[in-house]
């Protein structure tokens, strides 16, 4: 890139930090993953043939430790009403754990609370964004920022899961924006030897992933967001594969936004979490509508209440919310520079052992360097459907098939992959299973 | 291991060896379906003609990319119903969509099914189900458009054909 600024050599030095923590191996404690393990009722059990479950599809969801357990246990038992309504005991108890979770998850990210907004996953995240923009249109003044329309330019990249994808392909087709995108290279990077042309003034946003879920790669979103602010675009980051893995601080992000999800950090499922940068969350339209989030409302109109309450619709997940809290606890127990590490240490094993297997090839990255914890390959001559069916066999589950990422399987010249991922329960010894896995497969596939 | 059952030889030699694989002209209809899930797609083709005052299955001709499973089956059914009535290749089928939704459970009658028979094992792997059956709704798709006229040279819509397939399961 031509034209380097002090604020993008400044984000490169951001993003550069953010790398080095993925290899802050040397000055943390290693994580007692046996322990780790007795936390997670569900890796006791055991899976098809009688065989111990070897889980590898953090990536797709990951398992809950006990605390996480205890803690919407503690909620639905003692404390169970629907928070930020009626006046009884109950129901202060309830908005004050809800409201509680929302410190803890803003601490786990270095923001501040009212930047905070749960929605029920980083896809909804997304898509709250997404249409607020559209919603932009036809709302008051303070959205002026926000609308788009014929001649302005969305900008995401083909590295995207599809929900950080068709949220903004929908926008574009709701307000006559165009589509554009950065394409990736044979080793599954970003490729931004054009980002001067696709970054222009017509960029109104630029939404990219903070780390694929396909091939593990860290894009440099710092650097993307100081060339995008530039420009006045704004910026989405998709912290789903992110967040969970490593010490996030949006403060240092770059991006204006970032989506997150509960169930991929050892949280429940049906949470999820939006940081807004609280400028902007208060110039947005709402996206979903109706109680909690209004402040006055007569049969001819209604108006909101400030951010995050404005983009909180509906009763609140309180108990989802005390869970996501929890896993921020137990995460920050660990420390997330010592989960980084670990997985940083099994990435380069799997990436190790699965690329000495004749026929074996690895999307994207081959070393750890911007790059986490999410292996995905192929096999020659096997259907990660066949691979899949193979290591289920054997107990080792991984997911198979595009990942919700297919313009990224075709960029890399593959119909699918197998993929496995990895969290802090996971040893060395699962990567030697699913290496030994793979090799039973071919045995099995090709013989005669 | 259990593999074994799902696995069958039969299922291996068709996947390995696919029969009647390849796009032929001429044709009356052509649908493409895909399984959204994992991406696995198929292309095919169905050619009719008249037996005796009945519409029958000249040649089914079809390109997929898939895994073992989708791709033995596509190549099985085109060896059981090339050469029948529709009505009958129709019945062959229902009969694989009932023990496809056995859950194991299934008594499959090898007179109706012969060799797909051996793809009863898939039905205790819910996952698989829909590899199975990507070939068959693919022709009964192409199969209703030929009947209906809009062949020959029509092509189906992949969004609709996708749901089609989902709702069959």
């Amino acid at each position: 890139m031509s034209g380097v600024s002090a604020a993008q050599q400044a984000a490169a030095a951001v993003d550069d930090a953010f790398a080095a923590r993925l290899g802050a191996a040397d000055d943390t404690a290693a994580l007692d993953v046996e322990a780790i393990r007795a936390d997670f009722p569900i890796l006791g059990r055991a899976v098809r043939g009688g065989n111990p479950l070897i889980y590898l599809d953090s990536g797709a969801t990951s398992h809950k430790p006990r605390q996480v357990l205890d803690a919407e246990r503690d909620f639905y038992t003692m404390h169970n009403s629907a928070a930020h309504r009626g006046a009884h005991l109950l129901g202060e108890e309830a908005t004050d754990a809800y409201e509680g979770a929302r410190v803890r998850v803003a601490a786990f990210i270095g923001a501040d609370p009212d930047e905070v907004v749960f929605t029920k996953s980083a896809t909804e995240a997304i898509n709250l964004v997404a249409y607020a923009m559209s919603n932009a249109a036809t709302a008051g003044p303070d959205a002026e920022r926000f609308r788009v329309g014929p001649g302005d330019e969305i900008l995401v990249t083909e590295m995207e899961h599809h929900a950080n994808l068709v949220p903004w392909q929908q926008l574009c087709q709701r307000t006559g924006a165009t589509l554009r995108w950065f394409g990736v290279t044979s080793d599954g990077r970003l490729d931004l030897s054009n980002a001067d042309q696709l970054i222009n003034d017509a960029t109104r946003l630029v939404a990219v992933t903070h780390q694929s879920n396909v091939t593990g790669t860290v894009p440099p979103v710092g650097e993307i967001a100081a060339l995008a602010h530039a420009r006045g675009a704004l910026v989405v980051a998709d912290g789903a594969q992110s967040v969970p893995h490593r010490a996030v601080d949006v403060a240092g992000l770059g991006a204006d936004f970032l989506a997150f999800s509960a169930h991929k950090m050892l949280g429940p499922s049906g949470i999820g979490v939006l940081w807004g940068r609280r400028r902007l969350l208060e110039g947005m339209p709402p996206y979903v509508t109706g109680g909690s989030m209004i402040e006055m409302v007569r049969m001819e109109g209604s108006t909101f209440m400030p951010p995050p309450e404005r983009f909180e619709a509906g009763v609140p997940a309180a108990a989802q919310a005390v869970g996501l809290a929890a896993a921020c606890d137990y995460l920050d127990g660990l420390g997330m520079a010592a989960v980084a590490a670990h997985e940083e240490s099994l990435t380069a094993y799997a990436l190790e052992v699965l690329g000495d297997i004749g026929g074996v090839r690895i999307l994207g990255p081959l070393s750890t360097d911007h790059r986490g914890g999410a292996v995905s390959f192929t096999v020659e001559g096997i259907h990660p459907h066949d691979v899949g069916q193979v290591l289920d066999e054997l107990g080792i589950a991984v997911r198979t098939g595009h990942h919700c990422a297919w313009p990224l399987h075709r960029a890399l010249g593959a119909q699918s992959s197998t993929r496995a991922s990895f969290y802090v329960y996971n040893t060395h010894d699962e990567v030697d299973a699913l290496a030994d896995g793979v090799r039973q497969a071919q045995k099995f596939f090709t013989a005669q | 291991m259990q593999l074994e059952s799902l696995y069958q030889e039969i299922i291996l030699d068709h996947y390995r060896r696919p029969h009647h694989k390849g796009l032929r002209e001429p044709f009356d209809a052509q649908v493409f379906h895909v399984n959204p899930t994992c991406g696995d797609e198929v292309t095919l083709r169905v050619t009719l003609k008249d037996a005796g005052g009945e519409p029958a299955v000249a040649d089914v001709s079809y390109d997929a990319l898939g895994c073992s499973i989708s791709q033995a089956s596509a190549s099985v059914m085109a060896d059981m119903i090339i050469g029948k009535t529709v009505r009958e290749a129709m019945d062959i089928s229902g009969a694989f969509l009932e023990l496809m939704q056995s859950r194991g459970a299934g008594e499959p009658d090898e007179d109706v099914l012969g060799d797909a028979v051996a793809f009863e094992g898939v039905s205790k792997y819910p996952a698989r189900i829909k590899c199975a059956l990507l070939g068959w709704m693919a022709w009964k798709d192409a199969t209703a458009q030929a009947m209906d006229g809009r062949g020959p040279h029509g092509r189906g819509d992949a969004a609709t054909a996708a749901n089609a397939t989902r709702e069959q399961i």
